[in-house]
């Protein structure tokens, strides 16, 4: 009886033991999340990673992962801080059978923080839509990925979308140009490109910063009054969006002669500032809205029966940050898919991800595939270019929600890749880094 | 009876002089020496040494740098991220425009620019004391933030004002693994934290305390009250202006002015109020509490609960975080400091205390 009972005892623990291990053995991507859910910029974190973690528990749910690996996360909070962000990067680099897989801080200063730690590491540090705008250059920042479309090419087109606007570049002579933007390094990006242009196309540029945070803008609106510039360009981020637009309206300037950037573009932007925010035109790389097939998967399989994701508010699913979330998912998902066509259906270490990333290839067919058409642009990337589309479309806010007014514009590589390759060459010899070969590299590929 | 002097005499000025004049404190800064020195670097790993120890130290630093400032010389601060900053920029500045500089000429340099700067925000405290000369060190924090920003010779022209530290190399050795950037960081950190100790030990140090004790008083007694605060100034800000360097160099790699910005300045001043005001323990005790605390929240929070939604953790760890500051400071308004003196002393009448 004694001795039975020992067997089924040791029976029970090999079968408890095989199911513990079985889980380790199946194939599994992981993916490290620097998100931020609390402090002063809590409102872009939870829209952003909820879309973001939707999208992966979606392909978990509908596909059973990439491939038959299935995708598996941790987050860890950064609170937007630089230093709490380097701290979850080392924490969470390790982590899962092949490490953090791929870096999204969602924070510009976090990037920089970072961008030393990746090379060494070997993880792909990607970027959308912000941080450095020259990390295009892949010769000199291999592990770095400003994809979509970076600071600089977005300014140029915001500039060809002006232009447009007054019927032909040519028309832009003589104009007045005033650029408002908040006293960071995100905020600082654009100056120098803005001279170019100016010079370029002969319009005048003024720079008026807004110290951070920027709830406070009275004497700079008062120096736009007397200026009577002919556009404003606001380069905002968090509450010195709103309280722009209330300042513009005090002061008498139509919020149809400004233009944001995609920091001043969210829901969050727009809706405390009232009505005052009626007409504002704001540079965006893809839509709001729930009309994408790719949204009512995520409503379907996540949401849908009960299901809770991982927004609280179910409100704010297609809202910008929701959405941005969405495609970050999408091209990391797509990152793991290309990388996996190359070294095999498994979990891919970071740089086997690099990779993926170096070589994504997402054409119009595959958009619809994905049921991301219109909502995200084509997108290619290689050694050379680390951004692929680089292509912009703008919206306006009705009082009620975005609507896009334009075609997807493209940006101006004419300017932005000189002065992205001037950019990374000095940060190159400023390190001592040594140029990767990329026609060396494709041919070694062949 | 753990904790007691009896029966070691002291038969020298020498031995009376002593740093640490108890065999027991003797014994356990040695054994302390050891574990950071050898123990650490055999048993940590690259997250401890690039996640926590490292800004562990450097702030604790800069907090001793304030505490020689706030807590000694009673002058209330709120300038020390810009003193920090000044002391990133400016080793970053002399490592790129002097050909062969080495780095840890470029930080002491870095250390008297940071100096020099706090010395001229420093002059209004002859005529502001109080949270009105808060005030004044508040505008030296903005001064410097905006002068780093909108000058872009600081930044080396770089677009959006950031600097990239360059490769610390000493006498031919790359400092470029974690451990090798801890025991440096740690290293510096020791010989500064033993020069404050002798500091506040010596005259300068005690004439010091007597200004923070009342200015009248120490004018009296021939305490010249513009050298003593200009050089409580300097002095703090040079420990702010190293340690700012060693942000930029030993931790981040790349910083931009807003990475020392007023919340950091705040941040330096809660950890001394928390670990200790006039205290060089409660520098490092400080440090620990504010920097290391929200980490350990967080990571036991994950183990703790593996499937709670993560912007509630966020949430709940903020505001436990919150109300232990609050605790801490009902319990010991003095600083975690003090509590650890409370111990010593009740350890010395062991099994007795009072």
């Amino acid at each position: 009886m004694k001795e039975r009972r020992l067997k089924r005892a040791v029976l029970g623990i090999v079968i408890v033991l095989l199911m513990l291990a079985t889980p380790v053995l199946a194939a599994e991507q992981y993916i490290a999340m620097l998100s931020f859910r609390v402090g002063p910029y809590a409102a872009g974190g939870t829209g952003f990673y909820g879309g973001y973690i939707d999208y992966l528990d979606m392909l978990n749910k509908r596909d059973g992962g990439i491939n038959g690996v299935k995708l598996t996360w941790e987050e860890c909070e950064t609170e937007y801080k630089n230093d709490r962000g380097v701290e979850c990067y080392e924490r969470l680099k390790n982590n899962g059978p092949t490490g953090a897989s791929v870096i999204i801080p969602l924070s510009t200063g976090i990037t920089y923080s970072l961008i030393d730690r990746v090379n060494v590491d070997k993880l792909p540090l990607v970027t959308m839509g912000y941080g450095r705008s020259d990390a295009a250059d892949g010769r000199v920042f291999p592990y770095v990925f400003p994809v979509v479309t970076s600071y600089w090419s977005q300014n140029t087109a915001k500039i060809k979308y002006i232009g447009s606007l007054e019927g032909g570049m040519d028309k832009l002579k003589g104009k007045k140009i005033v650029n408002l933007y908040h006293g960071s390094a995100y905020g600082k990006e654009t100056m120098g490109l803005l001279d170019l242009q100016a010079a370029k196309y002969g319009f005048t540029v003024t720079h008026i910063e807004v110290p951070h945070p920027g709830n406070e803008q009275q004497s700079q609106w008062m120096q736009i009054r007397q200026m009577k510039p002919d556009w404003v360009i606001l380069r905002g981020w968090g509450v010195m969006n709103s309280v722009a637009l209330k300042t513009a309206q005090k002061v008498g300037f139509p919020a149809n002669r400004m233009i944001g950037g995609w920091w001043s573009g969210a829901e969050e932007d727009v809706i405390p500032a009232g009505d005052a925010a009626k007409n504002f035109v704001t540079a965006a790389f893809h839509p709001s809205g729930v009309d994408f097939p790719v949204i009512q998967d995520i409503l379907k399989h996540v949401y849908a029966k009960g299901g809770t994701g991982n927004m609280t508010d179910p409100k704010r699913i297609g809202q910008q940050y929701f959405n941005r979330g969405v495609i970050q998912g999408i091209l990391v998902a797509e990152a793991i898919r290309t990388g996996q066509e190359k070294y095999g259906k498994r979990s891919l270490t970071g740089e086997e991800m690099r990779w993926g990333f170096e070589n994504l290839d997402i054409d119009d067919k595959r958009l619809k595939e994905l049921g991301a058409h219109d909502l995200l642009q084509p997108l290619k990337l290689s050694c050379m270019d680390h951004e692929g589309g680089g292509a912009v479309k703008f919206q306006r806010w009705n009082g009620d929600k975005w609507e896009i007014v334009s075609d997807w514009i493209p940006s101006d590589q004419e300017i932005v890749r000189p002065e992205v390759e001037k950019s990374a060459a000095k940060y190159a010899a400023e390190k001592g880094i040594t140029l990767r070969n990329c026609t060396q590299e494709a041919k070694a590929k062949k | 009876m753990i904790y007691r002097e009896a029966g070691q005499f002291k038969t020298t000025y020498a031995q009376d002089s002593l740093i640490f004049p108890l065999r027991q404190d003797r014994l356990s800064m040695v054994a302390l020496f050891a574990f950071a020195y050898v123990i650490v670097p055999a048993f940590a790993t690259d997250y401890w040494f690039s996640a926590i120890l490292i800004p562990f130290l450097i702030l604790s630093l800069a907090a001793l740098g304030l505490n020689i400032l706030t807590g000694y010389t009673g002058q209330l601060s709120l300038g020390t991220a810009g003193f920090m900053a000044v002391g990133a920029f400016a080793a970053f500045n002399f490592m790129l425009r002097v050909p062969g500089m080495p780095i840890l000429l470029a930080f002491v340099l870095a250390g008297l620019s940071a100096a020099a700067v706090g010395i001229l925000f420093g002059l209004p405290s002859l005529r502001i004391k109080g949270f009105y000369l808060a005030v004044a060190t508040l505008a030296a924090q903005f001064f410097i933030e905006w002068t780093l920003t909108k000058f872009s010779w600081f930044s080396n022209d770089n677009s959006s004002g950031v600097i990239s530290a360059q490769k610390m190399q000493i006498l031919g050795y790359d400092f470029d693994t974690p451990v090798s950037k801890y025991l440096l960081t740690l290293t510096i950190v020791v010989v500064l934290t033993v020069l404050a100790i002798n500091l506040i030990r010596s005259e300068t140090g005690r004439a010091f305390m007597a200004v923070r004790d009342m200015g009248v008083a120490a004018e009296v007694v021939g305490i010249p009250m513009l050298k003593t605060k200009l050089l409580s100034f300097a002095i703090s800000s040079f420990y702010c202006g190293i340690a700012g360097a060693l942000w930029a160099f030993a931790y981040l790699g790349s910083v931009e002015p807003q990475a020392f910005d007023l919340n950091r300045s705040f941040q330096m001043l809660f950890m001394i109020i928390i670990g200790g005001m006039g205290s060089i323990l409660g520098s490092f005790l400080g440090a620990f509490f504010m920097l290391l605390l929200p980490i350990l929240l967080n990571v036991f929070g994950h183990a703790l609960f593996p499937g709670i939604r993560s912007d509630l953790l966020s949430n709940l760890e903020v505001c436990l975080f919150g109300a232990l500051i609050i605790f801490f400071l009902i319990v010991e308004p003095q600083g975690l400091a003090k509590l650890w003196r409370t111990g010593k002393e009740k350890l010395r009448l062991w099994p007795f205390p009072y």
